[in-house]
């Protein structure tokens, strides 16, 4: 027995795997799995579609372009001024309810917030509070990583630089009375962003952190000085700087403003009525041929309105059913094999 | 024995003369020879590093990513941090690294254990045991029986008589029966203390490095090449997009974002460098690592294989390169030796007829001819002490009639123990070895020693045997030896009676013209038996025998010692005299050797033809030999509408007969004037032409001179392609290599040569593909070879099932990784035009660099280990599934395209379907979700997805293994993407990982889900309904044979064993046995008797000796006692010369 063993010394191992006999599941595309596959994902793919579109369609959305490249342009005057804080306003009228909540957003258009350098221009580490990236932000932010008296700008790079600064009121007038609207804006952006991404240096006041820093070129005010109501929105965890920092991935975009405040007349959504909006106008983009807008929307299940979704789950489902008969047909016609 | 050793050295300059002094190490050591170390290994502990990274960054995929790093540090143009093309390279780097320490440490290993093989070496006139790598020039050396040489050696004195040494050169020729060397006379009286100088002419070999090319290695350099153009086009467009982009829109958006440069031509200029960086993906590096993996994979596979492993000598198959697994699919031509490899050189004396009765075959009760297996009843040969136990013969009736004495009988045995020049030797009383010149001889000497004719010893001019258990020994007056004219040999013997006779053996229709009248019935039976033998693909003898008349044969001996002795016409002299006294014989009759096949020879040959492989046989063996196996292993067969013989001696016979069979084969062929290869890249090729029917083509080894001279190769190759069965015979090792080199040279096919001997080794290098046959003593094919195998048979198995999956799963893998990465790549593509071509990423940093190496390494990698499309099984039931292989169909330039193709399509999905989607829309709670971070996680999560379902669907193997690497390369990718999106990894390096919170805040959104799900859906669909209507509408045979297994829903029963083939055919006869002449002059040579044959016969046998008296048995109807007894001593044949000359000339039939 140990000799026949030492015999065949050299016998490989007979198992599944060395021998390439390992069981396994040979699927192949045969007209009885293929055809009623395609029906069945068509008719889902209808199903989800219509769903969607018909979800979508529910969803009222106001857009308004607030540019000013026309002359009949309520801002026509202020996109042509250079003067800062420029005040220009739109009105329009709801006959419907729009149901709430309702979100106020600003949208941006041919603005390449994902140009590259454009979107590595930022210091995480400052933005995370680390004072040494106070003093001598990361090279990535030039050219706003120093001023030209060569003191560090704080936040650096051209995302900061470039927040967007145009702001809104609205009011509502009904039967003669006019109401502001009050706009909520806590809570606009991530929960990640507010809470762990962006950080003020553990300084206080928060002011004394910034010594010996100054503010980007394009503000107004400084960084802790964003927003005079509310001293806990200031800093980096700024709501509006923490949305325009989430750069967009597209050239044409929409960031949150601000939410309508769900309370009193505004419980249930906006109510109709005439609305104006006063915008003080500070942002140019006339010279990249940028369009600037206002959208109020309310959401659904699926996010914002979105057509495109709904659309293409509907196309797509019945091109998978038109598929299903042509391949029936392809298949009684010619039958795959004869025989050999 | 003393030899004293020549290094192999390399010759560095033209040297004329090489001056040697045996046992003179100081002199020989002036000439600085090189060492006798053998040195194979390329690295050493302190070189590895630095010459393997050089070697490796030889690559032109490393030298690429090399320069893309230093691309990466330029910050103008850094679009990727630089761990994305660190961390690859580094792997790849690495684990070449390890496979190149590997297989160097082998290297060194097997180096040290021939370099530390001991041996006895004459060193200050004291034997001392030196290893082989010391041993130096000059040195003297002392050899014992069985051992290894690892050097150059001149024969100086030899233990044996006669000075002679038996060596075996298998390991340089394959050749396993053993080859004379004699001593000169001046040294062989040495013995040990030599101090003779020695001059010597060395001769060096240098042997060609083994140069492959590898058909999906040089298509992939074509496609690494097209695949930078089309990078450097891409990056083009995408420069000329950023200039004018930078021209149009992003000089006016300085606003917020102020230009480094003005100039938008500088701005293109980075753009293009930025952008071959982010497209690098197009260049495959990562795909040279799988491919070494799953190369390597395919061989273990190979080495695993119980089917490939010959239990009989425990040698399993050994893949010895690695590179070449999935060219075994490709496989167009084989070349293939005979001997060892189709044959087992192991000649049996399977039947004879005598007297016109015919033995051999086993009838049952009813008198129905038996099939004879292992299991049938053999004779008991127990009554016969001398008998060779592994002689085997199963018809019982030879024996009875050699147990009842019968004359004919007697006689036919008797001729075969004295009519050869088989030399025996006893070392142990009763235990007797025959040192046959060919394996046919000593198959014809056993067999007679097995019924009782046992031939014991030798002298100069005496023949001792035992004959039925009695002591015989009969005066060798004369051998007519055998050569290739007279296809026959012939001894003159004194029995101890006293009575002279000729026994003569030879091919048929020799020894028939040589017959005396009285035989012409006789003949008539013994022809019709013969012509039996024959069509049972046995080798046939006659065997004839005379008395000789004592006056006559003074007078001829006279006359033969008078010829020999003859300075002009020597030979033909000889040869009248011969003629003369072989005339007049009377038939005995006549013996079949069986020169045995491998197990399974003509079924593997039959399947691989089935798979439109062809084979040429390229044998050293005569004609009718090599035409005699060409039939009995199925190669040539009966049904072929014709066999062309190609054996004319001027180029212009080759010519015509050349021109003659292409002409019947094809009677419309282009004359060769009109017929030009076609040009393909500046390599001429020779297209296949179709032909009606079967052919066959012989060529001999004269005629294949001619036929590979330059202004006949085409002519030859043409022909020689038309025939399905090529053999040529009488081939030197080098036209092996040159018929290799033609087709190679002519036709766009891989090559592949099987053989086992070194005359095989230059054919194996030539071939694209070398298969050894291991397990036997030579060991050269084998080191020289690609793929070992103990087998002929195995071939079929390595083709047809290892050969043709591992292409499969290479062309599979390669589709699969253009695809996979052309579609991450293009991406980038369409959104240069939405980013102001500023070489933004769509993916995440993370996901590029881990994309290649974590998430779609595995699943690919368990396709290409584990994908088969149909089982061995029936692979072998359909060996057309090899043939898509040959036409390289699974992967080619179109092939490639189309993947490009379909990445561009994917990548289109991929892109705009999610911009879509994603476009100004927001979560349901109305925050962000169109913002970059967020569409990078689910463009590369729609990616991955998509990927993932296209390899489900090119898998047509679902393992376990499998479905785990798919279903966890994708639980990876969320644990990895989710790990690094955490608070965690962002507290300790927030730059390293912004996006921070990403996967929690998209990946919880329904219509994030739902783009995802879409996407998949619509890269796959196409892929789906274009892959349903091809079967439907033009199925592969694939697709075929894939539907009969599903309906079959069972492993098919193996196919049915051929009966052996039986044909009725002319018969094939000859003395077929040997190509050169015989050994006759050596044995009747008493010059180099130094010690008497007596005191070496003292030493075996005392029953010989007891049994000195013969007694005459019985009727002695072959014997009719005409001539007294007689006295006088013949003299001696002067031998004059010891060379055995190969003839080179050739009588076709």
């Amino acid at each position: 027995m140990v000799k026949q063993e030492s015999e065949s010394a050299n016998r490989p191992d007979n198992t599944a795997f060395t021998q390439q006999r390992l069981p396994a599941w040979q699927p192949i595309l045969s007209a009885g799995i293929v055809i009623p596959g395609f029906v069945l994902i068509g008719l889902a793919f209808i199903g989800i579609g219509v769903a969607l579109f018909v979800t979508s369609k529910s969803i009222q959305e106001l857009e308004f372009d607030y540019t000013g490249y026309s002359n009949e342009s309520p801002c026509s005057s202020c996109a042509q001024s250079v003067v800062a804080n420029c005040k220009c306003s739109l009105n329009f009228t709801l006959t419907t309810l729009l149901q709430g909540p309702v979100f106020f957003y600003y949208g941006l258009s041919n603005y390449f917030q994902n140009y590259r350098r454009y979107g590595a221009s930022k210091d995480d580490n400052q933005l995370y509070g680390d004072l040494s990236y106070f003093t001598s932000p990361s090279s990535s932010c030039s050219p706003y990583d120093y001023d030209s008296s060569k003191k560090p700008i704080v936040p650096c790079g051209s995302i900061a630089n470039s927040m967007f600064n145009d702001t809104f009121t609205l009011t509502w007038t009904v039967n003669g009375k006019t109401n502001n609207v009050s706009l909520d804006g806590k809570g606009i952006a991530w929960w990640t962003d507010y809470n762990v991404k962006y950080r003020n240096p553990n300084v206080t006041p928060l002011k004394n952190a910034f010594n010996g820093t100054v503010k980007p070129i394009n503000w107004a005010k400084p960084a802790y000085e964003l927003d005079a109501s509310d001293p806990s929105n200031n800093g980096f965890v700024n709501q509006d700087f923490l949305v325009w920092m989430r750069r967009a991935a597209l050239p044409n975009f929409r960031k949150l403003y601000r939410r309508i405040d769900a309370s009193g007349d505004y419980k249930n959504g906006l109510p109709a009525g005439n609305y104006t909006v006063d915008i003080t106008y500070n942002y140019p983009v006339r010279a990249f041929n940028g369009v600037k807008k206002i959208v109020f929307s309310n959401v659904s299940w699926m996010g914002g309105r979105n057509e495109f979704l709904g659309i293409a789950y509907l196309v797509i489902g019945s091109l998978c059913v038109v598929m299903s008969v042509v391949m029936l047909i392809v298949y009684a016609k010619f039958k795959f094999p004869d025989e050999e | 024995m003393s030899f004293f050793g020549l290094d192999c050295v390399r010759k560095k300059e033209r040297e004329l003369e090489r001056k040697i002094r045996a046992n003179d190490r100081e002199y020989n050591l002036s000439f600085k020879y090189a060492t006798n170390a053998i040195k194979t290994s390329k690295y050493n502990f302190f070189t590895f590093l630095p010459l393997n990274l050089f070697e490796q960054f030889q690559r032109i995929a490393n030298a690429y990513f090399l320069f893309l790093l230093v691309l990466q540090v330029i910050p103008q143009i850094s679009s990727l941090s630089w761990f994305t093309t660190v961390v690859p390279l580094i792997l790849v780097l690495t684990v070449t690294a390890a496979k190149d320490a590997t297989d160097d440490i082998n290297r060194h290993r097997s180096d040290n254990r021939v370099n530390n093989r001991k041996v006895q070496v004459l060193i200050d006139r004291k034997l001392r045991s030196e290893k082989w790598m010391n041993v130096q020039v000059g040195d003297i050396i002392k050899l014992e029986n069985n051992q290894f040489v690892t050097a150059d050696l001149l024969l100086l004195s030899s233990s044996e008589p006669l000075n002679l040494v038996y060596i075996e050169t298998a390991e340089l020729d394959g050749e396993t029966n053993l080859k004379v060397r004699q001593a000169l006379p001046v040294t062989g009286d040495l013995g040990d203390d030599i101090e003779k100088l020695a001059d010597f002419n060395g001769e060096t070999v240098n042997t060609h490095a083994h140069t492959q090319f590898f058909h999906i290695d040089r298509l992939m350099n074509v496609l690494v090449i097209f695949i930078f153009g089309f990078l450097a086009f891409m990056c083009s467009v995408l420069a000329i997009g950023n200039y004018i982009w930078e021209k149009n829109e992003g000089s006016q958006f300085t606003v917020f974002l102020p230009r480094l440069e003005d100039d938008p031509a500088f701005s293109s200029f980075l753009t293009f460098w930025s952008y071959v960086i982010i497209l690098n993906t197009v260049v495959p590096i990562s795909l040279y690592v799988s491919v070494e993996i799953i190369r390597l994979g395919n061989s273990f596979y190979i080495d695993w294989d119980r089917k490939m492993y010959y239990a009989h000598n425990d040698t399993p198959a050994e893949a010895r390169t690695t590179t070449l697994n999935e060219e075994l699919g490709q496989i167009k031509y084989v070349f293939s030796d005979k001997t060892g490899t189709l044959t087992q050189n192991i000649m049996i004396f399977n039947k004879c007829t005598i007297n016109g009765k015919c033995y051999g075959d086993v009838y049952d009760y009813t008198g129905q001819r038996l099939e004879i297996n292992e299991y049938t009843d053999t004779v008991d040969f127990s009554f016969n002490p001398l008998a060779d136990s592994r002689f085997v013969f199963h018809d019982h009736s030879l024996v009875e009639a050699v147990k009842l004495e019968n004359t004919e009988v007697h006689a036919f045995f008797r001729l075969l123990a004295l009519c050869h020049t088989v030399m025996a030797e006893e070392k142990k009383e009763g235990e007797l070895f025959y040192q046959a010149q060919s394996p046919d001889e000593g198959a014809l000497v056993t067999a007679a020693r097995n019924f009782g004719f046992v031939f014991r010893s030798r002298t100069p001019d005496s023949i001792s045997i035992v004959e039925m258990g009695k002591q015989c020994n009969y005066e060798l007056l004369a051998i007519l030896d055998f050569n290739n004219v007279r296809k026959r040999m012939s001894v003159i013997v004194r029995s101890p009676e006293g009575k002279l006779s000729l026994y003569c053996k030879g091919a048929d229709t020799i020894i028939y013209e040589r017959l005396h009248q009285s035989c012409s019935k006789l003949m008539d039976v013994t022809t019709e038996h013969l012509n039996e033998f024959a069509g049972d693909g046995l080798r046939t003898l006659a065997l004839a025998y005379k008395d000789l008349d004592e006056e006559y044969f003074n007078q001829w001996i006279q006359r033969h010692h008078e010829a020999n002795t003859a300075l002009e016409d020597r030979e033909d002299k000889l040869d009248q005299l011969y003629e003369e006294i072989e005339k007049d014989l009377l038939l005995l009759g006549a013996t079949a050797i069986e020169d045995k096949l491998q197990d399974g020879v003509p079924q593997t040959i039959e399947q691989l033809s089935k798979a439109d492989i062809k084979i040429w046989v390229l044998t050293g063996d005569k004609q009718e030999t090599a035409e005699n196996i060409g039939y009995s292993c199925n190669l040539l067969r009966e049904e072929m509408n014709d066999v062309f013989i190609i054996s004319g001696n001027s180029l212009e016979d080759v010519q015509q007969e050349l021109r003659n069979a292409r002409t019947s084969m094809k009677p419309d062929a282009a004359e060769n004037s009109e017929f030009l290869p076609e040009m393909d890249k500046g390599v001429k090729v020779v297209t296949d032409e179709v032909v009606n029917g079967e052919y066959g083509l012989v060529i001999n080894g004269h005629s294949l001179a001619y036929a590979l001279e330059h202004s006949l190769e085409l002519e030859f190759l043409r022909t020689a392609c038309m025939c399905k069965a090529v053999i040529c015979c009488r081939v030197t090792p080098l036209q092996k290599a040159q018929v290799v080199e033609l087709v190679k040279k002519y036709k766009k096919a891989v090559t592949l040569a099987i053989g086992d001997g070194a005359n095989d080794v230059s054919m194996i290098k030539a071939a694209h593909i070398g298969v050894g046959i291991s397990g036997q003593e030579g060991m050269q094919a084998v080191l020289s070879s690609d793929y070992s195998f103990a087998q002929f048979r195995f071939l079929q198995r390595l083709l047809l099932v290892h050969g043709r999956w591992s292409y499969l799963r290479m062309c599979k893998f390669l589709r699969y990784f253009f695809y996979k990465n052309f579609t991450f790549t293009f991406v980038h593509f369409w959104f240069a035009f939405f980013c102001g071509f500023s070489a933004q990423t769509v993916y995440d940093e993370w996901f590029i660099t881990l994309y290649n190496l974590m998430y779609t390494a595995l699943p690919v990698l368990g396709m290409s280990l584990f994908d088969q499309d149909v089982n061995d099984v029936w692979s072998f039931q359909h060996p057309q599934l090899y043939v898509p292989g040959q036409l390289n169909l699974y992967f080619s330039k179109k092939s490639f395209f189309k993947c490009a193709l379909h990445s561009c399509y994917s990548s289109l999905v991929l892109f705009f379907i999610p911009y879509a989607a994603m476009y100004d829309t927001v979560r349901d709670d109305g925050k962000d979700i169109a913002d970059y971070q967020s569409f990078a996680l689910l463009t590369q999560t729609c990616l991955l997805f998509a990927v993932s379902i296209q390899l489900g669907f090119e898998m047509s193997y679902w393992t376990a293994v499998n479905t785990i690497f798919v279903l966890g390369s994708l639980v990876m990718y969320f644990a990895v993407t989710f790990t690094m999106y955490s608070n965690g990894m962002f507290t300790i390096l927030p730059s390293a990982f912004p996006f921070i919170g990403t996967a929690r805040n998209s990946l919880n959104q329904p219509n994030v889900w739902l783009t995802i799900f879409l996407t998949s859906i619509l890269c796959v669909l196409p892929v789906i309904t274009n892959r349903f209507l091809m079967i439907q509408l033009c199925p592969t045979i694939n697709d075929k044979v894939m539907f009969k297994v599903r309906q079959a829903k069972a492993t098919p029963a193996p196919p049915t064993q051929r009966a052996r083939i039986r044909r009725t055919s002319s018969r094939r006869s000859g003395y077929a046995f040997s190509h050169a002449q015989g050994y006759g002059d050596l044995v009747t040579s008493g010059r180099f008797l130094r010690r008497p044959a007596l005191t070496r016969s003292s030493g075996f046998t005392h029953v010989g000796r007891t049994t000195t008296s013969f007694s005459p048995m019985g009727r002695s109807a072959g014997y009719s006692p005409t001539g007294r007894p007689q006295n006088n001593k013949v003299p001696n044949v002067e031998v004059t010369s010891l060379q055995m000359y190969r003839t080179i000339t050739d009588s076709a039939p």
